[in-house]
């Protein structure tokens, strides 16, 4: 019986390890500019979480089939010194890995989230709310117009809270509920949230990021594919959760700068 | 006081009374006129299904627009309620069953006038799922999951209130339930014209009510089985 357990624990560590180490199911495209080092950080802990994994894993098979069926009665021989002194070392041990992988993974996350968008990004704003994403762009005069959430009125689209009677600057925003972006530059989103928390996850962004009701969040990324992704909501924030998504949509410039004019004409 | 109330009420029953024709319905007048605007109303704006794929592939040839100000021809202005809001001699409520669809991620129709415990039926038409959220304040506010394939809901309001009402899941979605006490009641319709029937002869104040503009009233006298023409004109701005 002890040698058929090592045999079935040998077969599940060969046979998990084989689905990660051929992709089977594996990220989404990158389609960022700073995907790379997320996905870098990603297969360096999956390797070096894998390999104590593997040996670990195998080790026990070892011991199973070795020391398993014994009748013999004699006691198995403990690790030098006792229960105490292994504990510590397996604590040290992984302390000591999880530490060097947040190092490192601290600097990948800095270099993503800490550091200033470029100057020159295009500036979106998104408001979050049960269950709808929407994205609004300055317009032609380059000026978000200031927000009042007691302005809030779905019932003319204004998910913002925009003042157009007595803000001029509200008037030519551009509010769409599709994530519209040119391909190769540097977007800049401020993330808002209605009413309760919400999330802005794009896996092939490579970004996942949190709403927060009554914070602004900042964050930017570069996209560097066309094409069309999904964006989700990883939070549950309400019976529609579910349902709670939009699409990004990666367009070459001169598409996007058209889709804008296109846009700004209907306000 | 009370027996001058009583004379009247006498006199008033004796002059009905004396109207009616036996084996004809009483005589009755009718109003009827045009809803427009002037000035510049918001522009009605095509609405972004995205996030429904269902929703938008229904409309991918002509997108819904806004409906909280609808224009037509000639400054029409669509889904006004027009009805007695003072004058109303008095009638049973119906109790014929008023039906609401939620169809390509619309309300149909936007505005929805019945009247106290007269039953709703709401249907969701749809291969998605809604949610109804009537923000109602006098009655009581709901909400409810209706999915796919769901079974109509049956419901009522029990007492007079204009509800909006929203859809928790599609933000877009927003129309009116408006309870009525008097059963005199019409909606504008494309062309702006609407047309309240069967009011017997008396003096009635006739509202007239869009959700953007506000109200408007005009005092109107019936006698006999005259037709009065009223039109209200709504200002409108842009924001």
């Amino acid at each position: 019986m002890g040698k058929l357990f090592a045999v079935v624990l040998a077969i599940i560590t060969v046979v998990s390890t084989a689905i990660f180490v051929t992709h089977t199911w594996w990220l989404p495209v990158d389609i960022s500019a700073h995907g790379h080092a997320i996905d870098h950080q990603l297969a360096e802990t999956m390797l070096s979480s894998g390999v104590l994994f593997v040996l670990s894993q195998l080790a026990l098979a070892a011991f199973v089939w070795r020391f398993g069926d014994r009748r013999d009665g004699r006691a198995v021989t403990t690790f030098p010194g006792g229960v105490t002194p292994m504990v510590v070392f397996a604590v040290v041990l992984v302390g000591a890995e999880v530490l060097a992988l947040t190092f490192v993974g601290s600097k990948v996350w800095a270099g993503i989230y800490q550091t200033p968008p470029d100057p020159n990004s295009l500036q979106i704003d998104v408001q979050s709310e049960q269950f709808a994403f929407y994205f609004r762009y300055p317009g032609p005069d380059g000026k978000f117009g200031a927000t009042h959430p007691e302005l809030i009125n779905e019932a003319s689209e204004n998910y913002f809270g925009l003042d157009p009677k007595n803000d001029v600057s509200a008037r030519d925003d551009i509010v769409v509920p599709t994530l519209t972006i040119p391909v190769n530059r540097p977007v800049a989103l401020t993330l808002r949230a209605k009413d309760v928390g919400h999330a802005f996850y794009v896996p092939e962004l490579r970004i996942q990021q949190d709403f927060v009701p009554g914070l602004s969040i900042p964050l930017h990324f570069t996209a560097t594919q066309t094409g069309k992704y999904e964006i989700v909501c990883t939070q549950l924030c309400g019976l529609g959760h579910y349902n709670m998504r939009a699409y990004i949509e990666v367009l070459p410039a001169a598409q996007f700068e058209q889709w804008l004019k296109d846009k700004a004409a209907q306000q | 006081m009370r027996i001058r109330s009583r004379s009247l009420l006498m006199i008033a029953l004796l002059g009905s009374a004396a109207m009616v024709t036996p084996g004809a319905p009483p005589a009755a007048g009718a109003i009827s006129g045009k809803v427009t605007y002037t000035g510049t109303p918001p522009k009605m704006k095509p609405i972004d299904m995205a996030k429904e794929p269902f929703c938008a592939r229904l409309h991918a040839a002509a997108p819904v627009l806004t409906e909280n100000a609808v224009t037509g021809p000639g400054n029409a202005l669509r889904w006004v309620l027009v009805y007695v809001s003072a004058g109303d001699q008095g009638s049973a409520p119906s109790t014929e069953p008023v039906r609401l669809d939620q169809r390509g991620c619309q309300y149909i129709p936007h505005v929805l006038v019945l009247q106290p415990n007269q039953p709703l039926d709401i249907y969701n038409d749809d291969s998605t799922s809604h949610n109804i959220h009537p923000l109602a304040k006098v009655n009581p506010e709901w909400n409810k999951s209706q999915p796919v394939g769901a079974p109509p809901i049956h419901t009522k309001w029990e007492k007079p209130e204009f509800i909006p009402v929203k859809c928790n899941v599609h933000p877009w979605m927003h129309g009116w339930h408006l309870v009525l006490a008097t059963p005199h009641y019409a909606v504008s319709g494309e062309d702006g014209a609407f047309s309240l029937q069967g009011l017997p002869p008396g003096k009635y104040t006739i509202t007239a009510w869009q959700e953007q503009f506000g109200t408007q009233t005009q005092d109107v006298t019936i006698s006999g089985t005259e037709t009065k023409t009223i039109d209200f004109v709504f200002k409108a701005t842009p924001y």
